[in-house]
């Protein structure tokens, strides 16, 4: 796109921009290391990761500071309100993605000594690496403005949701297998749900790409499959 | 949905058009001539009544040109060739037979700069009445120019000194002024040419709120440099840009989402 008259105000939209790019190497960091942490149990890697959100939060909060000054000296038109209005959002669903790593990274410090079977973990980890994969596709296409990319992560999310269903199933079975479980797999559970929140927010983001880019909202309904609310395990023995 | 200039559109009978409600300026392929200069290229548009409508553009691109048209302002330069057709309630405007000083009163305007007659605040806003015949006693008189200067905001600030020059108003005051005198003659059209480029931010502020107040009874249409006050106080914006009709369309459209590269360049400063 052509520079504006006033150079000045690329310098604050490019800055906006590079804060974003900054603030989702973090996220994306954090998430990959705490699902490193989980599956290694590595209770120092999981502090690290809790003591990096901090850094997440400061960034969002200069971008929200750096966005409203750009609006009340630019008095931005067009693609650049939508810019502006969609760093202000693409920067509160990243500092929401640190937020569920930081918290992902918590319970991992709190299972840190228990040593139950690897497979227990092993549905987890898969669904971080799509969820990882989701962030960064989602992105690089912020990055790029790339509505087509956005709309595949938007679709994507389906597929979480479903793991996360079968995750739930496959947790509440291990409880019920042995009780001794159930305090590790209730963290793992909530741990699971986290990294479906950051599916959540990916897909968010893809949203707003859409708007940025095209300047509709995206319309359509999101496929989903997260029949968790729905879903229980019977306990053998009852009726 | 954006109405561009489009062929369709302009091949539609003007009567079809004008017949719906809403349109109360009707323009078909409009070009003006200022000697050789083709300043205006095929301008149409239509502009719905009672609310207000914004022409924005940089410098020279046509915009008061336009304007100027819809109530043959141009007809005062000599050199100034105009063709198409402009209607108001599905009347042509350029026809032989209408007496422009009718139109004129008809269709008001208001300039960029205040510029109220020597003469007192009363004799201002009486002025229109009494050459139209519109009134026909001194009471009458005075509750035209009472309900005038109400209308534009201006009655409390100047009840004492209805006697007072004019030109002893501040700025912001004498164009309220150059208001109640183009209403005075219970116009059903307003033109404003950029009313607030020599105000400050208070005076035009009131202004604005006029020109939203205005729009209930009255169909505006305004030039304006600034963009936010286009965003702000219009309903329709239409970009000009070297003399044609770029785009027009609902405001928040225009403002949040054009659909032509120009206008997006043009509002978000990519070029002046």
């Amino acid at each position: 796109m052509t520079d504006h008259i006033v150079s000045s105000y690329d310098v604050e939209l490019d800055t906006l921009r590079s804060k974003i790019a900054e603030m989702g190497g973090i996220a994306e960091k954090m998430l990959g290391d705490a699902t490193i942490a989980l599956v290694r149990r590595d209770a120092a890697l999981a502090q690290a990761v809790i003591a990096v959100d901090e850094r997440l939060d400061a960034l969002q909060h200069d971008v929200e500071e750096r966005a409203v000054l750009t609006i009340a000296k630019r008095q931005p038109m067009a693609v650049d309100l939508r810019e502006i209005v969609s760093a202000i959002r693409v920067a509160g669903d990243i500092e929401r993605v640190g937020d569920l790593a930081k918290n992902t990274a918590k319970r991992v410090v709190a299972i840190s000594n228990e040593m139950q079977p690897q497979k227990i973990v092993g549905g987890v980890q898969h669904m971080s690496d799509l969820v990882q994969a989701q962030l960064k596709d989602v992105l690089d296409a912020y990055a790029q403005k790339d509505t087509a990319r956005a709309l595949d992560v938007w679709q994507r999310d389906d597929r979480i949701d479903a793991l996360y269903t079968s995750i739930f199933r496959e947790l509440l079975t291990y409880m019920m297998e042995d009780p001794r479980n159930i305090s590790f797999c209730t963290h793992l559970l909530f741990l699971a749900k986290n990294i479906e929140r950051i599916g959540d927010h990916t897909t968010n983001i893809a949203e707003t790409i859409h708007y940025l880019v095209t300047g509709k909202p995206l319309a359509a309904e999101r496929p989903k499959s997260d029949d968790s609310s729905f879903t229980t395990v019977p306990v053998s023995g009852r009726q | 949905m954006t109405t561009m200039p489009n062929i369709e559109l302009a091949k539609a009978t003007v009567a079809e058009v004008a017949d719906e409600a809403a349109t109360k300026v009707v323009a078909r392929e409009v070009n003006v001539y200022y000697a050789d200069k083709h300043a205006l290229h095929d301008v149409s548009i239509d502009i719905p009544e009672k609310a207000v409508t914004a022409f924005i553009g940089p410098s020279g691109c046509g915009k008061s040109t336009f304007l100027r048209c819809i109530n043959r302002m141009n007809d005062t330069i000599s050199i100034c060739r105009v063709s198409g057709r402009i209607e108001i309630d599905g009347s042509d405007i350029y026809d032989r037979n209408l007496d422009p000083v009718q139109l004129r009163a008809k269709v008001g305007m208001v300039f960029q700069k205040p510029n109220p007659f020597p003469k007192s605040i009363y004799e201002n806003v009486a002025y229109g009445p009494r050459i139209h015949g519109l009134t026909s006693s001194k009471a009458d008189l005075d509750e035209v120019v009472t309900m005038s200067l109400k209308r534009a905001g201006l009655y409390e600030e100047v009840k004492d000194r209805l006697a007072s020059p004019g030109t002893g108003l501040s700025g912001g005051q004498q164009q309220r002024l150059c208001i109640a005198r183009a209403i005075a003659v219970n116009p059903e059209v307003i033109l404003m040419d950029e009313p607030c480029s020599a105000l400050d931010p208070i005076a035009t502020a009131k202004i604005e709120e006029l020109i939203d107040e205005l729009r209930e009874n009255y169909t505006i249409v305004i030039v304006t440099h600034s963009m936010q006050q286009a965003a702000r106080v219009s309903q329709r914006t239409a970009f000009f840009h070297l003399g044609k009709l770029v785009e027009e369309g609902p405001t928040e459209q225009i403002f949040t989402a054009p659909q032509d590269k120009r206008t997006q360049d043009y509002i978000t400063g990519r070029f002046g």
